[in-house]
């Protein structure tokens, strides 16, 4: 029993991290029908300006809003100099729904390689002050310390001031009228080309939140989030794309569903076992859990 | 005063969609768009909402030119066009739908105020305000789109079909309310539509195309009572 306790415990602070991961996918999808392979790159970059952050100020604390601006202003500039422009000249053209996506890859690519050239290929270590030793409930440790409770924490916070935006907001109200029906929006007086460019930013925020909180549990390379994109697109297909419940949900599952298999299985298919998850759920409930099945009108 | 369209020509495709029209439509009337499938009439919508580039030509609306601007700022100078086929967001709920007209707009308390005139108007919406408008009969969502725009405050109300696909029943109320409201708000509207007959009932005056081009502009009891066009247009 408090094996199968322990291993929900590791589950849920990794599903954390693929949760605020798809976040920044299903955010990318909803607002451009993007699946935006940059997003691991414009995490590592966030991460990396909050490591240098942190190297000049000395408060990890100090250094997360940093990297989460940085994701957002990096995603923003991402949307508005490359793919708003693609998405216009490739308008129309066969490569209309690719051409994005290739230039995400595209994207990706370059940023890493960014990151190479300015803090070597090498790993650097962006700590946090929480220890990532178990805590100890009388005389049993548990596998969730302090850092893993900050990266719940923390995706509990990232969901909920997104769900506040989202359902309580004008700018949540534009952001989904955009991102469902973009003509509707604009004849209403949305100005969806901004409002576009504002989701990839919140994007962005999601994933440098995942890159800053998960990190201090390992080290920082210029490669070192690749495994996270893989993730938080599988959580993201599980949870349907377009929902950001889903998104959040789709990211526990997994990594719940990652924590059982590492435990009862082995390490040497955990990587296998994201695919093998993704296609039951899919041939299951191919829409996804919280995917509608009608789908889009229009 | 007026919106003055002086030999507009629009592409759709490769095709010439709008050829050389020109027309005046004056502050307050109702005027109707007439013409059988294909003849130019949504094309002719999209391109004054800002929705399609137009090729040649002018248009404006109370002195100024409204073309190559976007649809977003059109709406704030006034132009609102509904677009066809019961132009709601499925996914949205009522309340959320009307909210999206005057989500651009400074003035919260008239926001507030224009959307009770809406829900007055509409009894059946404000009964369904929490419920998705996936949920709406095909009137009642096109009564949704009209109030959205209702609340977006236009002094130029552009209508695509308000009609298509509903019961004969539910287009005579459809119109009834947009005859309403163009007398209470003292709106000037702009109304494409198969529909000739009703549209002629509440039009000041009716504009044939066809083909992208100007057949006739009369008024709507000189139209009706025209056997040639009769039976041309009206088809009876």
């Amino acid at each position: 029993m408090k094996i199968f306790l322990d291993t929900i415990l590791v589950g849920l602070s990794g599903g954390a991290i693929y949760s605020l991961m798809s976040l920044a996918l299903v955010l990318v999808w909803r607002s451009t029908r993007v699946v935006n392979f940059a997003a691991a790159g414009q995490a590592i970059l966030s991460t990396y300006i909050g490591y240098e952050a942190m190297n000049r100020m000395h408060n990890y604390w100090l250094s997360l809003p940093i990297a989460v601006l940085a994701g957002a202003l990096i995603s923003a500039i991402v949307e508005a100099l490359i793919m708003r422009p693609l998405a216009k000249r490739s308008a129309g053209t066969p490569v209309e729904s690719i051409a994005p996506v290739i230039a995400t890859l595209g994207v990706l690519g370059g940023v890493r390689s960014l990151a190479g050239l300015i803090w070597g290929n090498t790993f650097v270590q962006y700590t946090s002050p929480l220890s990532s030793k178990g805590y100890t409930i009388g005389a049993t440790t548990i596998p969730f310390s302090p850092q893993n409770a900050a990266i719940v924490i923390g995706a509990l916070i990232v969901m909920a001031i997104f769900a506040t935006i989202f359902t309580f907001t004008r700018l949540g109200l534009a952001l989904r009228a955009a991102s469902f029906q973009p003509e509707i929006a604009r004849l209403s007086g949305v100005r969806v080309d901004r409002i576009r460019t504002i989701g990839w930013a919140f994007a962005g925020a999601a994933g440098a939140v995942a890159g800053a909180l998960v990190t201090p549990t390992a080290y920082l390379s210029p490669n070192s989030l690749d495994l996270l994109l893989v993730s938080g697109f599988v959580a993201a297909v599980i949870g349907g794309l377009e929902s950001l419940v889903g998104a959040v949900v789709g990211g526990l599952v997994l990594g719940v569903g990652f924590a059982f298999i590492l435990q009862y299985i082995g390490t040497s298919v955990t990587f296998s076992a994201a695919f093998i998850i993704l296609i039951i759920v899919l041939l299951i409930r191919p829409q996804g859990i919280f995917g509608r099945r009608s789908g889009r009108e229009a | 005063m007026t919106l003055q369209i002086e030999h507009l020509r629009v592409q759709h495709g490769a095709i010439t969609a709008i050829d050389d029209l020109s027309f005046t439509v004056n502050e307050g009337e109702l005027v109707t768009i007439i013409g059988s499938n294909g003849a130019g009439k949504t094309t002719l919508l999209r391109a004054l909402s800002g929705l399609l580039p137009v090729i040649s030509g002018s248009a404006s609306w109370l002195g100024q030119s409204i073309l190559r601007k976007r649809p977003e700022d059109l709406v704030r100078s006034g132009i609102v066009h509904v677009s066809e086929g019961k132009a709601v967001i499925p996914e949205l709920t009522v309340s959320e739908n009307l909210a999206l007209g005057g989500i651009w707009r400074k003035d919260r308390r008239d926001v507030a105020a224009a959307t009770s005139e809406v829900l007055e108007l509409f009894p059946r919406l404000a009964e369904r305000l929490k419920q998705g408008a996936d949920t709406l009969s095909g009137g009642e969502r096109q009564m949704l789109a009209i109030g959205r725009a209702i609340i977006s405050r236009p002094t130029l109300l552009l209508l695509d079909e308000p009609s298509l696909g509903l019961a004969p029943l539910v287009i005579d109320q459809i119109f009834a309310a947009i005859d309403a409201l163009r007398h209470r708000l003292g709106l000037t509207v702009v109304l494409v539509e198969q529909n000739a007959m009703s549209a002629l009932t509440i039009a000041d005056r009716g504009i044939i195309i066809n083909l992208g081009k100007l057949v006739t502009i009369n008024t709507s009891d000189q139209l009706l009572n025209d056997p040639a066009l009769r039976s041309a247009y009206l088809g009876y």
